[in-house]
């Protein structure tokens, strides 16, 4: 096996005429924090749909662990062990809590289409669902429906199923996005935890979370690749400086 | 744990008291009547598996409805099938047919599956006037109710009446298994949110297909025992107007909940076998009571009440049951189709 995870070879998605990521070239490697950074716009979410097979890119390679997955399917991706999470956070509204994070652990039971056999069966699941709830401080909260959390606790929920599947490699589209400061610290734990011995590709806005937790940091703009390296690297690009002033100006 | 239990065993003391009332009500009232109602609760109950529990709105119901009655009338006249084999026969061809057009149907999202359900319901329907074996604008009459396992007679309207209630508690027992089994769950959450189930691994098209499958088998189910009830099977039961029929009935009592699409089908049954008298008018009060009823209870009569009571009572909706979600958003188009 080669030592990168995701590889990605002139990555390009056109929307009509335009060029939402163009000729990307990604390598992350395995068993590191890797961040996508850049402007509003930039095309960090698509890079996301792409390399998980929500989007299918007009051109271009995408590998995992060196075996080619360009026209592989969603859901088998993240059968083989690579799971995303969404900018916008996604639970399972009209489930509890514990049913949100049992659906993900359901899977490895392979009972899933069982529709004979009695809901029962899962409740051999209900300890695991308990640790993980706990894990991010919703155990109290398992007999609520999702859809009356708040948004920052939806987020650590999503998190949970995320993470309740232990997957080799781990896909966050701004984790932080809409969490308070002590939840930031909570998440930023789970994640550094989550990622011993497992791939990580994020996208954040957060500088402080990108500088604490990234090995290597790939900075995109208007689809292309603005630079790449270690957080002081990257952040003392003037390119890169340059971009973010104008992208906030 | 103990609230669980205790709800658990409130459960069966409300389903025992509903059986004992079903066992006792064609003392009360027309057997045959109640048998109607019977079919087009399961027929209804069927609908609601997709739409309240997949959050798919299928617009040809009909065509397994219909098809398994002509199918399972053909099999008790022609071949003197007895009433249970009939009845298999009918549901077996509505399990296949239901396989051939959900796999066309089901990567249409939306309306989009709606009219692609339709269309095809309607090729079935031509079908059925084109086919020799349906006897056209005749149907197939004179269907005989024949004797239960090759023993019982069903001629009497007793008979038929428990017959029904039979394959009536079998269905619904079927429906309810598959909501509260590990497949119903991952179904709620492809309802609830398909790209997260997805992402979670789910290949959504192939449970989305299976939850159609067996819809359309119970439906065929019902079809083939209304055959047996009236003694006819006719283009009424295989015509688009039919699958207005079910997705009316289902709203109006509410979707995504057990008891909504039972309550709706009586309801609806009882007002067309009450109004029969009035003709043409019938359609338009129905109309009307469903405009009703839809304006005041956004739930259907069924979800508005259990949200009514959960709310007095301070607590949550129970987690296997949907209120106002992405099924019921999806269906505010259905009414307008309709009418
Ligand atoms: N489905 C789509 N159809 C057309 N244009 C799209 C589509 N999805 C994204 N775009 C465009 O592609 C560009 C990149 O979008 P993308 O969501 O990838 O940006 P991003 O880097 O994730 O931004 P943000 O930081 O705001 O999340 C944007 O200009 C967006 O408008
Ligand atoms: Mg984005």
């Amino acid at each position: 096996m080669t030592d990168i995870a995701i590889e990605t070879e002139g990555l390009t998605k056109q929307f009509g005429g335009f060029y939402a990521v163009q000729g990307v070239n990604l390598q992350v490697k395995r068993h590191t924090i890797h961040a996508l950074i850049g402007p509003n716009g930039a095309g960090k979410s698509t890079c996301f749909n792409l390399i998980t097979k929500f989007l299918q890119p007009s051109s271009g390679k995408i590998r995992l662990n060196g075996q080619d997955i360009t026209t592989t399917k969603p859901a088998a991706l993240a059968r083989r062990g690579m799971v995303r999470s969404f900018q916008i956070s996604s639970v399972f509204p009209h489930l509890t809590c514990a049913e949100n994070v049992r659906v993900a652990l359901q899977r490895q039971m392979h009972n899933s289409f069982k529709f004979w056999k009695p809901e029962s069966v899962l409740h051999e699941l209900d300890d695991e669902v308990d640790e993980i709830l706990k894990s991010v401080g919703l155990w109290d909260m398992r007999g609520a429906m999702a859809v009356e959390l708040s948004y920052g606790r939806k987020r650590l929920l999503e998190l949970a199923t995320t993470l309740a599947l232990k997957p080799e490699v781990l896909l966050f589209d701004e984790p932080m996005a809409g969490m308070s400061t002590g939840d930031i610290q909570m998440v930023v734990d789970l994640i550094r935890k989550a990622a011993e011995g497992r791939t990580v590709l994020m996208v954040e806005h957060n500088m402080g979370v990108v500088a604490d937790l990234s090995d290597t940091i790939t900075v995109l703009q208007r689809g292309q690749v603005l630079a790449e390296g270690s957080y002081e690297e990257v952040s003392n690009n003037p390119e890169v400086r340059a971009a973010y002033m104008g992208g906030h100006a | 744990m103990a609230s669980k239990t205790s709800g658990n065993w409130k459960g069966w003391a409300q389903f025992a008291v509903a059986i004992a009332a079903l066992i006792v009500l064609p003392f009360f009232l027309y057997p045959v009547f109640l048998a109607k109602v019977l079919c087009f609760a399961l027929f209804a109950a069927a609908f609601n598996l997709l739409l309240g529990f997949a959050g798919l709105l299928s617009f040809g119901h009909a065509a397994f409805f219909g098809f398994s009655a002509y199918v399972s009338a053909h099999a008790a006249k022609e071949w003197g099938f007895t009433p249970e084999l009939a009845i298999l026969a009918g549901t077996v061809v509505a399990a296949f047919l239901g396989a051939v057009i959900g796999l066309l149907a089901i990567r249409r999202q939306g309306i989009y599956f709606a009219m692609v359900t339709l269309a095809l319901a309607q090729m079935v329907f031509f079908i059925c006037i084109q086919a020799p074996f349906t006897h056209g604008e005749d149907g197939i009459q004179g269907v005989p109710r024949g004797h239960f396992l090759g023993i019982v007679d069903l001629e009497s309207n007793f008979a038929i009446y428990y017959f029904v209630l039979a394959v009536f508690l079998i269905g619904v027992m079927v429906i309810y298994r598959t909501v509260h089994s590990p497949f119903g769950q991952v179904l709620k959450s492809i309802r609830e949110n398909e790209p997260r189930a997805i992402s979670l691994g789910y290949d959504a098209d192939r449970y989305k297909l299976m939850a159609f499958i067996l819809s359309a088998t119970i439906a065929g189910m019902a079809g083939s025992t209304k055959v047996l009830v009236f003694k006819l099977a006719s283009l009424t039961d295989v015509a688009w107007q039919m699958s207005g029929e079910v997705v009316l009935m289902t709203i109006l009592g509410g979707v995504g909940t057990m008891l909504g699409p039972i309550v709706g089908a009586s309801i609806i049954v009882t007002m067309q076998n009450y109004l029969a008298e009035v003709g043409q008018l019938t359609l338009i009060i129905q109309g009307l009571v469903f405009m009703f009823c839809v304006l005041l209870f956004r739930r259907g009569i069924v979800g508005e009440i259990k949200h009514r009571w959960t709310q007095m009572r301070g607590g949550k909706d129970e987690p296997a049951h949907l209120s106002p979600g992405k099924a019921t958003g999806e269906t505010d188009g259905a009414p307008v189709t309709h009418g």
